[in-house]
């Protein structure tokens, strides 16, 4: 059972990884434009050169 | 865009970083933020051709294109003027009109919105981890190990309650001040009262926890405000780009000099200059100039009425021909518009007191849960004279029969259901709008601006010989009238050709004249030609010792109009048409559209007294209009739509708007209504058949944490379930 001393951290370390990628991922707007999003990525225009 | 890029480019010889950047010096002045409406974009291409185009316009530094909100936002220097942008994008073949900022709030919405997703994000990442930790226990972990699982998930709940569950807490708190009872106060005992029997089980090691429960309750309820919230934001923001796109501004003569103010500056007395195809910022007194006014959207008359100095003339009005000055006699909330807007805010207050079916069942559901667990409880302990069992169990009642499955009924039905409505280009405005709609019986629609579409179009074309086609034909382009628009477009679309005239000029408020092959040509009203003024609408030809010639006209149906009478009509709706237009006109259409019962020449206050009388003999009405005689009607009906084109006013009365030119979709609107609210009831329904399992068995004791998850997350999913065959 001493494995749990891992397994449990790590769980949550995992899981609060993905929580603070989420709170990122909504402060930095990217769910604002939810379709321009989807239909940029069809551009060819940025696929070399990203634009900010 | 591109300006930053060869900036950056600039910037890749180490020597050019020290110096000052010439394009920033220059555009140093103050950047402002530009918002741009795009309705028809929808692809890539669009996107990246209108970022192309407005980043290639002088002073613009950055633009951005959301195709979510059909927008661009802009950063550009103070000098630049949207009306360049817009004209760019027009030329460019992008249709774009200017929004006015000043009356988007969008920021605040956002924030809130993200807050939601955020308490949201951070519930479902408790809620997992919880429930990791509680299958553990609930396949047979025992003694240290269970404790030590129980109490991490402690560790766990507590702080993603306490963050999470906030909104319920602070809406329960407030009612509960108010001396009220809402369904935010069962979710929040029940939430802290999982919690602290958990933590107090988990103290005395106890086999049973229940912060799994608090956790999945916070998670599915919050899920149905966020979805709640996300249709109400949808609709605001759409029912504000509708105010915005009319940026209202007057043009002020002072001391000679004319300005461009915004309508709110204006003051009575001041002198304002309305050029034609302007609508009447104000109530005033035409001052000089003469005209014709175009008086649809007050009056739903659809000719137009004579214009010359001495005569009153109301906000909202359209200035037809010629340039006119008035002296402003009412401004701001003085005016006509106004007082009318007044008149709908007292409506509407009525029609506030709608309770919406959630709120009925949560009516009966709040003390009804509070009287069961409290019973619950004092049964137990009375039975056992153990008080730690019969909390446990009152507490394990009011979590089985927290509202998970009510909370998500309602919302996730509404949200099916106007996103369904929003692609048919339909927007609901108000939550309690459908179950409103569903209960229509009668529908009234308005003619001017609803059935038709408020243009003209010539009736008697194949009647008139084809030279007076032709002189009619030159003497039309050189009007702006939109009978002349109308004539000219309908001759060209027939291949008629012009004859060449001489001296072609505009008498505003009469027509246009000419002279052909030496003798005077007259296209106009039929007083200045010498004819006799028929009952139709008409404009007339006269040739110097011929008798005048009429050119009849009558308004354009709008697309759908009979199909949506049809399907009203089939969906079991009586029809009416009022109207505020001349009889006869009114009586063809009603011909024409499949409508019984019509009235013509109704004055406004008439409209908003039929529907009352209506409504008073039990039936339900949904008034369909857009003028501003129809703003007491709309109010006062049942329900209401207009199309997006109506006047301010109109659109602020509705509950629906109609987005497109078709009026087919409010057809579809009452079927998908009715359709709403039988998932709704069926989710009520759902919900009252799981309490009525549920319950017992926590009331005999026999809900353990496994089976409160498995009742709860089942019953949460069904309804969504449901919910979702309504796309």
């Amino acid at each position: 059972m001493e494995i749990l001393v891992y397994l449990i951290p790590i769980s949550l370390i995992l899981g609060g990884i993905g929580l603070g990628a989420f709170w990122w991922a909504v402060r930095s707007r990217q769910f604002d434009d939810p379709e321009g999003d989807s239909q940029r990525i069809l551009s060819d225009e940025w696929d070399d050169h990203p634009r900010p | 865009m591109d300006g930053t890029l060869e900036r950056g480019g600039l910037a890749a010889c180490p020597a050019c970083v020290a110096l000052p950047n010439v394009g920033d010096v220059a555009g140093g002045a103050a950047e402002k933020e530009l918002l741009i409406s795009l309705p028809e974009i929808h692809c890539a291409a669009c996107i990246i051709g209108v970022e192309r185009v407005l980043a290639a316009q002088p002073g613009v530094a950055s633009a951005r294109v959301n195709l979510t909100l059909k927008r661009a936002t802009v950063e550009a220097e103070e000098a630049v003027q949207p009306g360049a942008l817009v004209a760019a994008l027009g030329a460019a073949g992008f249709k774009a009109q200017e929004l006015d900022a000043g009356l988007l709030s969008s920021t605040e919405a956002d924030k809130a919105g993200r807050d939601l997703l955020m308490r949201l994000a951070v519930a479902g990442f408790a809620m997992m981890n919880v429930m990791l930790l509680s299958v553990a226990v609930w396949s047979g972990a025992e003694g240290a190990t269970r404790d030590l699982f129980h109490w991490i998930s402690a560790a766990i709940a507590f702080p993603a309650v306490g963050f999470a569950a906030r909104p319920f807490f602070a809406s329960a708190s407030v009612a509960l001040k108010a001396g009220r009872l809402n369904m935010d106060v069962p979710i929040t005992l029940a939430i802290l009262l999982a919690l602290g029997i958990s933590l107090y089980e988990t103290i005395h090691s106890g086999a049973h926890a229940y912060f799994d429960a608090a956790l999945s309750l916070t998670f599915f309820l919050l899920a149905g405000r966020y979805l709640d919230f996300r249709t109400r934001a949808v609709a605001r923001s759409a029912a504000e780009e509708l105010a915005a796109l009319e940026v209202p501004r007057a043009v002020r003569i002072v001391d000679g000099a004319e300005e461009t103010v915004a309508v709110g500056e204006l003051a009575v007395g001041d002198m304002v200059v309305v050029r034609p195809g302007g609508r009447m910022p104000v109530d005033g007194v035409i001052v000089e100039g003469a005209s014709e006014l175009d008086r649809a959207l007050l009056t739903g008359e659809t000719r137009p009425v004579v214009a010359a100095p001495g005569q009153q003339v109301s906000a909202g009005e359209v200035n037809l021909t010629g340039p006119l000055t008035l002296r402003v006699t009412a401004a701001g909330k003085d005016s006509s518009l106004h007082r009318m807007a007044d008149l709908v805010a007292v409506a509407e207050s009525a029609k506030n007191k709608y309770t919406s079916l959630a709120d009925r069942a949560a009516g009966l559901y709040a003390p009804g849960v509070h009287i069961l667990s409290a019973l619950a409880g004092i049964g137990w302990y009375l039975g056992t004279m153990d008080a730690r069992v019969a909390l446990n169990i009152a507490a394990a009642v009011l979590i089985i029969t927290c509202p998970c499955a009510l909370g998500l009924a309602v919302p996730a039905v509404v949200t099916a259901a106007s996103g369904k409505l929003f692609r048919k280009g339909l927007l609901i405005k108000d939550g309690t709008a459908l179950e409103r709609l569903s209960e229509v019986t009668h529908v009234i629609f308005d003619k001017t601006g609803t059935l038709t579409m408020g243009t003209p179009e010539p009736m008697n074309l194949c009647d008139i010989p084809e030279r007076k086609k032709r002189l009619a034909l030159s003497l039309a382009m050189g009007s702006a009238h939109p009978l002349a628009v109308a004539l000219t477009g309908a001759l060209r679309g027939e291949g008629v050709l012009p004859l060449p005239v001489e001296g072609l000029r505009e008498v505003p408020g009469y027509g246009t004249e000419a002279r052909c092959k030496g003798r005077v040509v007259r296209l106009g009203r039929a007083e200045w030609v010498g004819a006799e003024a028929g009952d139709e609408t008409a404009t007339w030809l006269s040739v110097a010792g011929e008798a005048p010639v009429a050119f009849t006209f009558a308004d354009a149906l709008r697309p759908g109009a009979a199909e949506a009478v049809a399907a009203l009509k089939a969906a079991g709706c009586e029809v009416e048409l009022l109207s505020g237009d001349a009889p006869s006109a009114v009586a063809r259409f009603a011909a024409a559209l499949g409508i019984d019962s019509y009235q013509a020449g109704v004055l406004p206050a008439e409209k908003a007294a039929l529907v009352e009388a209506l409504q008073a003999g039990g039936a339900k009405v949904l008034m369909v209009g857009d003028g501003l005689n129809d703003t007491a009607a709309l109010a006062a009906a049942h329900a209401s739509v207009s199309p997006a084109t109506a006047l301010d006013a109109a659109r602020v009365a509705s509950d629906i708007v109609l987005l497109g030119e078709s009026v087919a979709p409010v057809a579809e609107a009452v079927t998908t209504a009715r359709k709403a609210v039988k998932r709704i009831r069926e989710n009520f329904q759902i919900a009252t058949a799981y309490n009525v399992v549920a319950v017992p068995l926590a009331v005999a004791g026999m809900a353990t944490p496994l089976v409160a998850a498995l009742a709860m997350s089942a019953s949460s999913i069904t309804v969504s379930l449901n919910a979702l065959r309504l796309r």
